[in-house]
């Protein structure tokens, strides 16, 4: 039976809370090896890398607002949606994910820290390192002699766009070894995951007992160990081709310009899966409470994300369908994707059963987890239509596409962390979120959203392809530029309010306690913040939901499971 | 002033003296909302790359699939949102509502079953549906009559080359209009000379990449004469945006005129000897060809009959004497970025090399 265990119970150190000094607590925080203050490291990292690729976004959609603008030069436009994507991919998606699993993870399992504390502080720095080597470029990317170059080879960065003949300074080599950088991090933060999860449970915690939100994360850093590999090999390979002579993707020299996009789209379609499922993970948590229900077929969930996890290795290669692979290939990957909207289809319409016949509290991490919903629904079944391979050939590389994985990026993944954010910020700092600010950034954002990204499919069906810097007028592209931009507006506020709402509500909010939602997960059993043991008593859980079995001792979930 | 004309209009109304104005105005609501739907209607109406708007068979065979496909993933939105939206507000916590948990359900079998069978059946159906497609159009029987052309790509322009017909040009490609009773579709063999591009034509067919160190095909066979716009989809370095394509597909006797044309060697016009002394002296021969002249130059478009395409810079700029010039002065004044140097030719060699090359028809 878990137990609520007061901080008061250890006293703590009273010496430490006394230094209050700039630098003591600089220091602190640079040294410190707890996962609660590493997770908020990367989050709040993340959050400053999405504020910089988010201007990043603004002033491209300033220039494709109108046709035939001159706002920027085509070389900057070019490095504006490199950095922006890379950027987005390595050091705001993965981080802040990999900062919501650290700090939550052993939490919820009952464990007072990773399994690998160290390990876990150098996977951060080392992956913090890479992004700051990324924006170095813009000072240092041509060498030493000036002006300052950051990458422009995209963030797929295809041979042989990137040999040092179509791509000579160092601009390419600060993107390869950014990327190599954020990869060993990610790797070591998964293999933290994995042993965290597999040896760091609390007594009674059984795989099957494990909370959703772990069960995605543990799958989630399975996939990253696996595609993450080729990732850090191909750049390894790309060094040799640029430094050493080699010919792996050297064209000119014989080298293959596919096995490139085999090498990257082996790690990048997993990618996807890495970012997607631990915004389900906050789903799987959220939903629930504010619905005031049990979560609806928890093995099948389990089940759907493990085939998620082994389906995902087989689908790289419908981002290659107008590579010219053959009918068969095309044949087999459609296939292969198109079957992932199996499991994936299973956990919608679970989620959906979870909100059947429950008791629906429209809370702001809720409204954000219901936007997820929606968002999420239209995205899968884009997906389903590029999946289609004839399809493909035409919207591929289009602003359809575009609109495509924005939808499963914004739509459902950042609506989701704004949701987690919402949730499990009086945990990490005591306070609540303010709701009214919070409703302001949900329906600001759903607007801009929807005119940016609804808009933006239509210039992808007009046969406008991607990493345009301007467009003909005459194409009819114009109008859908303008809307697509527009939304960017509403979005840009919506932001400002939800930063000014963490900053605001880390002085100002009404104070939380240790279960503000009235949860049922062990995180909320301790106190907000929780103290940096976590736990004065390790618990012992006897189901999935140890908080609701101390609530309901007439009805636990034991006797259901 | 307009308050006192709807006031009469209103009087009208209501006097019963409906009759014409009535009408007009039951006219006018009727033709500003077709307006306004068909502001955005009108988009794509007038764009000349809609892949909704075929005018080929593949172009129109992967339209058929997307209409199945659209129109299946549209059932399967309607009903899950639909269901969510009824969830939604049929379970939503009322004021006043008890605060008593509401039933605790852990799951049901058959319907977990249900909702993975139903969609791994449409599955099944979306799947040979697409898989028809890609072997009728990847791995259609070439008739005898196709036209062959060698497609090269190459940092911000399209290099054509007829083989059979010993014909090679660039930017505008030429095909014949394949009538369905007598096919002449026309076979594009592609690879590229540096960097990935991608050539897509919208109307004609889906996209395919042009990668180097690797040979690609595909066919393309227009329905109707005219100019199909389409342009480099796989991004190739900074002037990506401006790898136009352009596909004029030309009537039989059409295009029997353009291949006699081009089959011809470079006009030598002798009142543009000035310009084309300028051009072989200068380091233009070192990338561009003019053919029976010692320009062999193979790194940039060929120049044979440059003044009978329409438009210059990979179709970015219309071929007029203003923009020739402007274009030899400093190509990066149209396309910044593009791998052709500014000449710096003084005016009078740079008047006398526009002349010259506007009589290269």
């Amino acid at each position: 039976m878990a137990t609520h265990t007061p901080a008061t119970s250890i006293a703590a150190h009273p010496a430490l809370r006394q230094r209050g000094r700039a630098l003591d607590v600089l220091y602190d925080w640079i040294t410190t090896v707890d996962h609660k203050k590493i997770g908020l490291m990367y989050i709040g990292y993340a959050l400053i890398f999405l504020v910089i690729a988010g201007i990043e976004a603004l002033l491209m959609r300033v220039q494709l607002a109108v046709p035939n603008n001159t706002f920027v030069s085509p070389q900057t436009f070019n490095r504006l949606f490199t950095m922006h994507g890379t950027t987005m991919v390595f050091f705001v998606g993965m981080p802040i994910l990999f900062g919501f699993g650290n700090y939550l993870i052993p939490l919820m399992i009952g464990a007072r820290d990773m399994a690998f504390p160290r390990l876990n502080a150098f996977s951060f720095w080392i992956s913090a390192f890479g992004g700051v080597l990324l924006y170095f470029s813009y000072f240092a990317g041509s060498g030493l002699y000036g002006a300052g170059t950051a990458p422009d080879v995209g963030w797929f960065a295809y041979a042989p766009l990137t040999a040092r003949v179509f791509s000579p300074g160092h601009s390419t080599d600060y993107w390869t070894l950014s990327v190599l950088l954020s990869g060993v991090g990610s790797i070591g933060t998964a293999l933290n995951i994995v042993a965290t999860t597999l040896s760091m449970r609390c007594p009674g915690m059984k795989l099957s007992r494990m909370p959703l939100l772990v069960w995605l994360y543990f799958v989630t850093s399975c996939i990253a160990f696996i595609a993450i590999s080729p990732l850090t090999a191909a750049q390894i390979m790309l060094m040799i081709d640029r430094y050493l002579g080699g010919h792996f993707f050297d064209t000119q020299a014989g080298g293959s310009a596919v096995l490139w996009m085999h090498f990257f789209w082996i790690f990048g379609h997993p990618e996807v899966y890495i970012l997607v499922l631990p915004a389900f993970a906050f789903a799987n948590e959220i939903i629930p409470v504010f619905s005031r229900k049990a979560i609806f077929g928890y093995p099948a969930m389990v089940a759907a994300t493990v085939a998620i996890g082994f389906i995902s290795m087989g689908v790289w290669a419908h981002h290659m369908f107008t590579v010219g692979l053959g009918p068969g290939a095309n044949a087999f990957f459609t296939l292969a994707t198109m079957v992932i909207a199996v499991p994936t289809g299973i956990k919608i319409f679970n989620w959906l059963a979870t909100l059947w016949g429950g008791s629906i509290h429209f809370t702001t991490p809720m409204i954000f987890a219901i936007g997820f919903l929606f968002q999420f629904l239209i995205a899968g079944l884009t997906g389903v239509m590029l999946a289609a391979s004839p399809f493909d050939w035409q919207l591929g590389n289009s602003y359809f596409v575009v609109a495509h994985f924005h939808y499963v990026l914004v739509g459902a993944i950042l609506f989701m962390i704004f949701s987690a954010f919402y949730y499990w910020y009086p945990k990490m700092t005591g306070r609540m979120m303010s709701e009214k600010l919070g409703k302001w950034h949900f329906w600001l954002l759903v607007i801009g959203f929807h005119l940016t990204f609804d808009f933006m499919h239509i210039p992808g069906i007009l046969g406008m392809p991607r990493r345009i810097y301007t467009y003909e007028a005459d194409r009819g592209w114009a109008i859908w530029n303008m809307i697509v931009s527009s939304g960017a507006i509403f979005q840009t506020i919506a932001t400002l309010i939800f930063v000014y709402n963490l900053v605001w509500s880390f002085f100002k909010g009404p104070k939380a306690g240790a279960d503000p939602w009235d949860a049922w997960t062990l995180e909320w059993s301790t106190t907000s913040p929780p103290p940096s043991y976590n736990f004065a008593r390790t618990p012992t859980v006897e189901s999935r939901r140890p908080l609701w079995d101390l609530k309901h001792p007439e009805d636990p979930d034991t006797n259901y499971e | 002033m307009s308050l006192c004309m709807n006031q009469a209009t209103a009087e009208k109304l209501m006097s019963g003296a409906i009759g014409a104005p009535a009408r007009e105005l039951a006219q006018w609501t009727h033709r500003s909302v077709y307006r306004a739907a068909g502001l955005l209607a009108f988009q794509f109406d007038h764009s000349s790359t809609n892949i909704f708007a075929p005018q080929g068979t593949p172009a129109r065979s992967i339209f058929g699939l997307s209409m199945l496909v659209l129109a299946i993933c549209a059932a399967i939105f309607l009903v899950v949102s639909g269901l969510l939206l009824y969830t939604l507000i049929r379970y939503r916590h009322r004021n006043g509502d008890s605060n008593r948990e509401p039933a605790q359900i852990y799951g049901s079998n058959q319907v977990e079953l249900s909702w993975t069978v139903i969609p791994v059946l449409i599955i099944v159906v979306l799947f040979l549906a697409t898989a028809r497609v890609i072997f009728i159009t990847e791995q259609a029987r070439k008739p005898a009559s196709a036209v062959d052309v060698v497609v090269i790509g190459h940092q911000y322009w399209w290099e054509y080359r007829y083989p059979k017909l010993g014909i090679v040009t660039a930017n505008e490609l030429h095909v014949p209009v394949s009538d369905p009773g007598h096919p002449t579709p026309t076979y594009l063999t592609m690879s590229s000379a540096d960097t990935d591009h991608s050539f897509w034509v919208p109307e004609l067919a889906g996209k395919m990449d042009v990668i180097p160190n690797k040979v690609n095909t595909m066919w393309i066979d227009p329905e109707k004469p005219g100019l199909y716009l389409g342009q480099c989809a796989q991004y190739c370095g900074t002037q990506h945006a401006k790898m136009l394509i352009r596909v004029y597909a030309d009537s039989p006797a059409d295009f029997a005129a353009w291949v006699a044309a081009q089959q011809h060697p470079a006009l030598q016009n002798a009142s543009a000897s000035e310009g084309s002394a300028v051009f072989q002296r200068n380091a233009c021969i070192s990338c561009h060809a003019i053919s029976g002249t010692a320009a062999k130059g193979t790194f940039g478009p060929d120049l044979s009959h440059v003044a009978s395409r329409a438009t210059i810079a990979s179709g970015s700029v219309p071929n007029t004497p203003e923009n020739l010039r402007a274009f030899v002065d400093d190509p990066a004044h149209f396309k910044p970025g593009a791998l052709m140097p500014a000449m710096h030719l003084s005016d009078h060699d740079l008047d006398a090399v526009t002349q010259y090359l506007m009589t290269l028809r």
